[in-house]
């Protein structure tokens, strides 16, 4: 059995960072990829946050194939006729260095596998990690190909559903709860068109979050976000609340509904749609996390479940890259230790619990628990539009005041309800 | 519908490779088991469908490989795994 010092199963930004890392510090190490290239079965909605990964992979963020840097933050709450959007612009966010960008993951993991390759990682693509091998308890490598293969430790990178783990015994096949389904189209159109229809100058871009009609009631939203020359659009939707949802729905519909709407229709026209993805997104929080490592195990990115919605954002990306790379640290405390059984590998744990990783899961906590309340996804896009379309009508009698108005749509219980939610909000 | 692209010429504009095998097979015997019936709402390249007889059906091709309907079925009545090396859906944006 060929045998390595460390084997890393998945190159997404959880492996690839990992890889990247542990080439750098002259670790033996090999990526083991499905895919034809690092990329063709990773998905994302569309943007990355710099800043808290910026120290975990210092040197490569000026050459990075980035798409947009976001200077233009747009909130839109929909109704069945109507919708309401919030434009939040600021020049802070078009000064370098950029704080979030947004991204497509086929450009972007190929050349960060590139990176790690440099830096003398290995890297072996278009094979499928069939199984984990097992000695006394502790993991001593992979069979991927039919072939086995060796390793001191073995990092599952494989992704939300992560069936290494699985089979490790660290985690259980995952519940609906605690997972959402991410749809997403790329829509191409001409540069200058983008840029005159949203308004950007040079590689500006904008990010769009949905919210209302749109996912009918169940928890999740919309995104849109523009690529240097093309639009990702798509919705997340919560699989427990598409199972149960009645009426039932077909999620592909969804998605043709709000593309339909005008508000999308007017800034996609002309465009051509060149992809449809989809994948799940774990969205659990620190709940839905699965165990971190085991004697010769470690387990980092979405495969651990590092996945958080935080209301407006879901973030994943983020703590897929510190993840891997603090995986990779942790294989070198370890191997400075000759030890890597689960006892000497739990350093990743405390690692992650110092960083902003599970600082940000514990601080969170409460946000999956808040996000389940379905007035967030109807009452609250239908009050916004009817009190927003009345403001704006100018009927035959006298004009009510603002105040009027809103009272009219508002009982005493609902402005109860509002005051609960808003405090659930407070306690995010 | 008019206006409206179908499923398939949606799917149609990925790059697809095929696989010798099709690697989700609904266990045998619990084709009509209720809890395959979410997979024709969740999975989002429709490729689950109910015949007449009521009984579950799958056509592969076209997976995004996505999970959806592993999660939502689970694996007692799902037999899933991943597509082989160099077969299945291969995104060139992601």
């Amino acid at each position: 059995m060929d045998k390595f010092d460390v084997i890393i199963v998945g190159a997404g930004l959880a492996g690839l960072s990992a890889a990247y890392t542990l080439a750098q510090a002259g670790i033996e190490v090999v990526v083991i990829e499905r895919g034809d290239y690092p990329g063709a079965k990773n998905v994302t909605g569309g943007r990355l946050y710099v800043n808290p990964v910026r120290q975990y992979l210092p040197d490569i963020w000026d050459e990075a194939p980035l798409e947009r840097h976001v200077t233009n933050e747009l909130l839109t709450m929909m109704s069945s006729e109507n919708s309401t959007t919030i434009r939040f612009r600021s020049e802070k966010f078009n000064r370098p260095p950029y704080h979030s960008y947004t991204v497509l993951r086929a450009t972007f993991d190929r050349w960060l596998a590139s990176r790690a390759e440099e830096a003398g990682a290995m890297l072996v693509t278009k094979n499928l990690v069939d199984d984990i091998i097992k000695e006394n308890g502790r993991v001593i490598g992979v069979v991927a190909g039919g072939e086995e293969l060796g390793a001191d430790v073995v990092i599952a990178c494989d992704g939300a559903l992560s069936l290494i783990t699985e089979k490790a015994g660290l985690r259980s096949p995952g519940d609906p709860k605690n997972y959402a389904v991410g749809l997403k189209e790329v829509i191409e159109l001409p540069r200058e068109t983008l840029e005159d229809r949203f308004g950007l100058t040079g590689d500006e871009g904008v990010a769009q979050l949905f919210m209302g009609s749109l996912t009918q009631g169940c928890f999740g939203g919309g995104f849109l976000y523009t690529n240097k020359s093309s639009i990702s659009l798509g919705m997340v939707v919560g699989i427990k609340d598409l199972m149960e949802k009645k009426p039932p729905v077909e999620v592909p519909n969804l998605l043709d509904d709000f593309k339909e709407r005008p508000e999308i229709a007017a800034l996609i026209r002309g465009g051509e749609q060149v992809e449809y993805s989809a994948h799940v997104i774990p969205e659990g929080g620190i709940d839905g996390l699965t165990t971190l490592f085991s004697d010769g195990l470690l387990v980092a990115g979405d495969a651990a479940g590092f996945s958080l919605n935080m209301g407006i954002t879901v973030r994943g990306m983020e703590f897929a890259i510190a993840s891997g790379v603090m995986a990779a640290r942790a294989v070198q405390q370890a191997r400075e230790r000759h030890d890597f059984s689960a006892a000497s590998l739990a350093c990743y744990q405390q690692m992650l619990e110092e960083s902003f990783v599970l600082q940000d899961f514990k601080t969170f906590r409460h946000a999956p628990h808040f996000l389940e309340n379905p007035r967030l996804f109807s009452f609250y896009p239908q009050f916004a539009g009817r009190v927003m379309e009345e403001v704006f009508t100018f009927g035959e009698g006298p004009k009510a005041k603002l105040s009027d108005t809103v009272r009219k749509h508002l009982s005493f219980g609902e402005a109860w309800r509002i005051a609960r939610d808003l405090w659930g909000g407070l306690k995010i | 519908m008019s206006g409206r692209r179908s499923l398939k010429a949606k799917l149609g504009v990925n790059v697809f490779k095929p696989d010798k095998t099709k690697h989700i097979n609904i266990r045998p015997g619990y084709e009509k088991d209720p809890r395959l019936k979410a997979a024709v709402l969740v999975c989002p390249a429709g490729l689950y469908s109910i015949s007449d007889r009521g009984e579950v059906e799958l056509d592969i091709d076209g997976c995004l490989e996505c999970g959806t309907c592993r999660i939502a079925c689970g694996p007692e009545v799902l037999d899933w795994n991943y597509p082989n090396g160099e077969s299945g859906v291969q995104f060139r944006f992601g």
